[in-house]
């Protein structure tokens, strides 16, 4: 079983978000990064496990600058048994998917995370389906392995679903389909001599390009009601927010 | 050059966020001054179809061909993308709902389109066309440019109220040659009855550890019930087992957009926030003063949750029946 897993950089989730060059660059200043966590919880854990039980190789890869190798190591010391680093800024999604697509043939299986939690655009999965003509199971939470076939639940509108589906595929994963791992001393040891093979970008053109950056207005200052008024907090809610 | 909307459909019916993509398209349509055209697929009524044309569709494309009864990413997108080169559309719209996320990429790799997803605003430009969306998990927005001739939009569910007008649409039979399925679908399950699904949902009521457990829910169960609102929870009441995983809310759970978020014994981590502070109005109940999550509200209540949610339900009932 060769599985490839898709592994994005992102800011840490303590963040605070904040802009500089006139509100059209993330400021990187003091921010810790980390892999972004549904492609490291759910997708990795999920691939090396297969990979425990099943045999075969646990392959990741990340475009971007040589400053995520310091993300991709901490993958390999998961589990994963080596990497690749398409070398180019993410600039978006398409660009991404293009490069990916460039590397990821012969593959039983390409996972990743649901979505990154910096850009939150969810449709990496499915333009990798589509570049490579494979099946793509989105937002999946379960996913076992029988030969060449996997049995996937994963989310639909308001229920689940679940699918069988033949090698190669594309699945994105989510909350429930592993535990997230902490990488152990022997993991972290081992990762510093896994091959982590860098490869220049193919040709591809960006399909889209932030041009500014807002933080939400601040809220005003909160209303508080007391606990026996309870009609009056209600009251409100129908007459001054008019939500109910 | 016309719009194209993918009008999702769920047993034959149309749901809130296909309305919502339908009305987001005919805008865009007439800022543009072209058509809105929609695209349905899998077996329904022709009346439905025509109740698009009350939200903005001129004209309904519909394939609902044997290989198109049941959902399959790979099929749909290319029913989608061969509707959009039928329609002569160079702008299609989806939401950004579970299907729309298995779909979003495929089309825009299809018909080599530049694609912004999880829009929430109104394109601006006349040529360009740059679009407001949430990012770093709603703590912060980003103006968008969507490049390429073509352009793929998919819309955050509850982004846009759709205001229903008069019209009926035509409706059209549409017979693209089918792609192949992905899978075999061995199950499908739904949440019962009419439990609206949380990224769907206009009123929210959530519950954190502040609950002490889960034979504690019923409170809040009451309350939602009340209010005909769904049920959410913090990350830590979904890990515990204490609730179910899909109704952990936050940056690495569900993200919501509702009109009411009512959040009790929840301390207001700056995790949590990020998936719920895009709501229009939250309350929070708290025992402690000092939870950050006052900071982000519109109203709060300083109190034992035990005591002041059944009052709240009991005031939430009165106010029903008056
Ligand atoms: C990488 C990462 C991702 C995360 N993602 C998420 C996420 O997506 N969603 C999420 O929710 N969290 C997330 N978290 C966890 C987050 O940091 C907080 O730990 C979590 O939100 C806290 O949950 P809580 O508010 O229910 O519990 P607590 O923080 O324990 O708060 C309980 C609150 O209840 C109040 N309380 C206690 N008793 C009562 C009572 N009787 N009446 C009224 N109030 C009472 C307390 O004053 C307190 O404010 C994430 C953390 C990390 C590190």
């Amino acid at each position: 079983m060769k599985i490839l897993v898709c592994v994005s950089k992102v800011p840490d989730t303590t963040t605070k978000i904040a802009f500089t060059d006139n509100n059209t660059k993330f400021n990187e200043a003091g921010v810790q990064f980390i892999a972004n966590p549904y492609d490291e919880w759910y997708a990795l854990v999920r691939a090396v496990e297969l990979k425990e039980q099943l045999g075969g190789e646990v392959c990741v890869i990340n475009v971007g600058p040589a400053a995520n190798e310091q993300v991709i190591r901490k993958c390999l010391a998961i589990g994963a048994d080596k990497a690749i680093r398409v070398d180019a800024e993410p600039s978006d999604a398409l660009f991404v998917a293009k490069q990916i697509a460039a590397q990821a043939s012969g593959y039983d299986m390409i996972l990743l995370g649901k979505e990154t939690i910096d850009y939150n655009g969810s449709v990496l999965g499915g333009m990798l389906a589509e570049l490579l003509d494979l099946p793509y199971v989105s937002l999946s939470s379960k996913l076992e392995m029988d030969g060449t076939s996997a049995t996937i639940t994963r989310d639909i509108e308001g229920g689940k679903e679940v699918l069988k589906v033949s090698t190669p595929f594309v699945a994105s994963a989510q909350k429930g389909m592993a535990e997230a791992r902490i990488p152990n001393m022997r993991g972290i040891m081992q990762a510093r001599s896994k091959p982590l093979e860098v490869v220049a970008a193919v040709d591809a053109q960006p399909g889209s390009k932030v041009q500014s950056y807002a933080l939400p207005e601040a809220k005003g200052d909160v209303k508080l009601i007391d606990p026996e008024q309870m009609d009056e907090l209600v009251r409100l809610l129908h007459e001054e927010a008019k939500v109910i | 050059m016309s719009v194209l909307v993918y009008a999702e459909l769920t047993e034959g019916q149309t749901k809130k966020s296909t309305l919502e993509a339908v009305y987001y398209g005919a805008q865009i349509a007439q800022k543009r001054g072209t058509d809105c055209v929609a695209v349905a697929i899998g077996p329904a009524d022709e009346g439905v179809l025509q109740g698009l044309g009350a939200y903005g569709a001129s004209k309904v494309l519909h394939a609902s061909g044997e290989a198109f009864a049941q959902f399959q990413s790979r099929t749909y997108a290319k029913a989608i993308a061969d509707a959009a080169s039928q329609a002569g559309a160079d702008i299609v719209v989806l939401s950004h709902n579970s299907s729309g996320k298995a779909l979003a990429g495929r089309v825009a790799i299809r018909l080599d389109a530049g694609l912004a997803s999880g829009v929430s605003g109104m394109p601006s430009g006349e040529g360009a066309l740059t679009v407001r969306k949430p990012v770093f998990s709603g703590k912060a927005f980003a103006e968008v440019e969507v490049l390429g001739d073509k352009k793929v939009l998919s819309l955050n569910p509850n982004s846009f109220q759709p205001q229903a007008g008069e019209g009926s649409a035509a409706v059209e039979a549409f017979n693209p040659d089918a792609a192949p399925a992905d899978a075999e679908v061995l199950k499908r399950e739904t949440l019962s009855g009419d439990v609206v699904p949380l990224p769907e949902a206009e009123l929210v009521v959530s519950g954190g550890r502040g609950l002490k457990g889960p034979e504690n829910w019923g409170i809040v169960e009451e309350l939602a019930q009340a209010l005909g609102a769904t049920t959410a929870c913090s990350r830590p009441v979904a890990d515990t087992g204490w609730r179910p995983h899909h109704e952990h809310v936050g940056q690495t759970g569900v993200a919501i957009k509702p009109n009411l978020y009512i959040a009790i014994g929840i301390s207001g981590a700056i995790q949590h926030l990020a998936g719920v502070n895009q709501s229009k109005t939250i309350v929070v109940i708290n025992k402690d003063p000092e939870a950050p999550f006052f900071k982000a509200a519109d109203y709060g209540v300083v109190g034992d949750a035990f005591d002041v949610v059944p009052r709240l339900t009991e005031a939430v009932k009165r106010q029903q029946q008056s």
